[in-house]
């Protein structure tokens, strides 16, 4: 995985709540086996309306996405980060995460901060006073800017470890493959197996 | 201090705990579709890593599957690819796979019950948020991303951060036709769709010990839309019966064991929760969505709200979006919404007591000529089941079209899919925009709602309907 410390790029202002991973990328999108060109399906239902944000050629080179409260509610498809990432995004800013987007944003390493919802307005309104305006978002100092604006930014401290280091879980697991041998030792017999 | 159930299932799982690192969980049971495993196969391949525990995994086909024809090949050729790469991966790996056509085929979350492979005090997890379904049993199931599908099939594990807890409690006793759906999309009203973030659910208190099994996988399976990972109902002799002589039950002295082991699975009295919620199940009524998120509900009763009657603003401006997008105006009672479509099935209500509860709405009547009636069986084994009772020539007399099991149009990934502004009564869990199909308009229901709505055209419940002459 790339490691991240910090980026700068352009913000993309999506004043909406509760954007689900449905709208982040609709099913039809999934039938893929591969793991990457999801990049036209994200916002695929948004992007047929010429006001959507990224629209905008100001903002279509966005790679910082600045959205609304509840975002990457509903299902658990890691889709919904690809199509992020396909399509150029480095970072999401929102004031709430839904729990499995962050998880699966953390494995594939695209940064989830989580900012004041007071923040993000004041962000929202200078990247609409100025679109193509860029945000700083330093995972290192947990800190984004975005012109006037220094806004603190939450992030766990082992989430921001292993971005920075760049780390893959499973290489991570497998350095204790005698802690799990020993507790498949101890597993009681009664529970279930699919193979008999 | 006491223990919470989800502390008790979540301590007993712990291969590893370290200071600053999340703990790592052993996984008991690891359900697998079409969808969200193909990359994680991949991943595993080009590592050179095999499937650690093969007999602790099982798949299923379900998301992509077609209701209709299916003994022929799938038309969709993206869906077929999908399908067959699966299977691929299932015989690669040496991991027992249920496909389209086979007699236990079905929705992972039905078909892991019916098995008796969804046991109290397992860990499930699988790459569909619905996963929660399988905390009705006491087991602490969450759905995961396909990184972490990778991340099972290489290590049976998962580096976890704990949940806190959340207690549910169900007062009283729900009146005739209020069921688990309402119970479950009025505590979704109630904490909204970010409520439940970070915690585990446990869903206690009267209402809910009376519920069957079948009421109780409804109500966890949807604890996802309340924000929650998980959802869990400690297990009690309704639990025990249900599981007892399925196929993968334990026999013997095994069930003897386990059977003590489960009976230690519940919350101590001296426990405490991070956070409670009580819902007073004597004034519940049938519920309904009226906007474009599970949390957007009410009763069936009431009125589509004015988006300025909400204090917050953020959901001021949510309520006027999805007016929007569904079409519909402040102060239009929901009992006049008129729909296009109902959809009986999904993971949240599509087992055999959803039919047989549905049917027995219907029977004798006929659909509104208006409306489409699509009963999708959970399973292949619920549409045996049904079959056998006869609830498919009921459902067919009715007009409504009986259907092979599978997601279907819960997600519209298959061909079952609503067209650019049709209207549904759906007993699935999600109305998000275009979640049924681009530009389709989801209500969520129950089935006995959408059974009665299919009958009179508008949104309705069974008190509603006409007795049959």
């Amino acid at each position: 995985m790339e490691k991240f410390i910090r980026h700068t790029g352009v913000g993309v202002p999506l004043r909406r709540s509760n954007v689900d991973t449905d709208q982040i990328i609709p099913a039809v999108y999934l039938k893929r086996v591969t793991r990457t060109g999801f990049e036209d399906g994200l916002f695929a239902a948004w992007r047929g309306d010429e006001t959507f944000v990224l629209n905008n050629p100001a903002f279509a080179s966005g790679s910082v996405l600045v959205a609304g409260p509840d975002f990457g509610t509903g299902s658990s498809r890691e889709h919904a980060v690809w199509a992020l990432k396909d399509y150029g995004f480095k970072a999401v800013l929102s004031s709430r995460f839904a729990d499995i987007f962050r998880g699966n944003s953390g494995k594939q390493g695209l940064l989830t901060g989580q900012l004041s919802q007071d923040d993000i307005e004041l962000i929202w309104k200078a990247l609409e006073n100025a679109p193509g305006t860029e945000v700083t978002v330093d995972l290192d100092q947990r800190v984004v800017t975005c012109g006037e604006i220094v806004a603190p930014m939450q992030v766990d401290d082992y989430t921001r470890w292993r971005l920075m280091e760049g780390l893959d879980d499973i290489g991570l697991t497998l350095r204790h493959t005698d802690a799990i041998d020993d507790f498949e030792a101890g597993r009681p017999s009664h529970k279930p197996r699919t193979l008999v | 201090m006491g223990k919470t159930l989800a502390e008790k299932v979540w301590d007993a799982h712990v291969v590893r705990r370290a200071e600053g690192e999340p703990d790592l969980l052993y996984i008991d049971l690891h359900l697998v579709h079409e969808v969200t495993s193909p990359q994680a196969f991949d991943g595993l391949r080009l590592a050179g890593r095999p499937v650690r525990r093969p007999d602790l995994t099982l798949a299923t086909e379900d998301h992509n599957t077609p209701t209709l024809d299916i003994d022929k090949p799938i038309a969709d050729l993206t869906s077929r690819t999908q399908i067959e790469t699966l299977r691929r991966n299932c015989e690669e790996f040496g991991i027992r796979l249920h496909p389209l056509g086979d007699v236990e085929q079905g929705i992972v979350h039905v078909v892991g019950p019916q098995l008796g492979l969804t046991q109290p005090g397992l860990t499930v997890v699988c790459g569909d948020s619905h996963t929660s379904t399988h905390g009705a049993f006491g087991a602490l199931a969450f759905g995961i991303g396909t990184s972490e599908v990778e991340h099972v099939l290489a290590t049976q594990t998962l580096p976890l951060r704990p949940f806190k807890t959340m207690a549910i409690n169900v007062e009283g006793t729900l009146k005739p036709g209020v069921t688990a759906k309402d119970i479950i999309l009025a505590v979704i009203a109630k904490i909204g769709t970010g409520g439940g973030q970070g915690y585990v659910l446990e869903y206690r208190g009267e209402a809910i010990r009376a519920l069957s099994m079948e009421a109780r996988m409804t109500i966890c399976n949807m604890s996802i839309e309340a924000g929650a990972r998980a959802g869990m109902i400690a297990p009690d002799e309704t639990t025990f019966a249900y599981i007892e002589g399925r196929p993968h039950a334990p026999k013997g002295k095994e069930w003897d064991a386990a059977l003590e082991y489960w009976r230690t699975l519940y919350t101590d009295d001296d426990a405490v929760f991070d956070a409670e919620v009580t819902i007073d199940a004597d004034a519940l009524e049938p519920f309904v969505t009226w906007g474009t998120n599970p949390g957007q509900g009410l009763p069936l009763s009431a009125s589509v709200p004015d988006p300025e009657s909400f204090a917050d603003e953020t959901e001021k401006a949510a309520a006027r979006r999805a007016l929007e997008y569904m079409a519909l105006e402040a102060g239009t009672p929901l009992r006049d919404i008129a729909v296009d479509t109902v959809f009986i099935g999904s993971c949240t209500n599509g087992r055999i007591e959803d039919l047989r509860a549905a049917a027995a709405v219907v029977k004798g009547r006929k659909k509104a000529d208006s409306v489409r009636v699509l009963v999708v069986p959970g399973s292949a084994k619920v549409r045996l089941q049904a079959e056998q009772e006869g609830l498919d020539k009921v459902f067919t007399e009715f007009g409504a079209e009986w259907r092979h099991a599978g997601c279907s149009m819960c997600l519209g990934m298959n061909p079952d899919q609503l067209a650019p502004g049709e209207r549904s009564a759906s007993t699935s869990n999600r109305n998000f925009e275009g979640r049924q199909g681009k530009g389709g308009r989801t209500h969520l229901v129950s089935p006995l709602v959408a059974a009665a709505t299919s009958v009179r055209g508008t949104l309705s419940s069974p008190a509603d309907l006409e007795p049959v002459g």
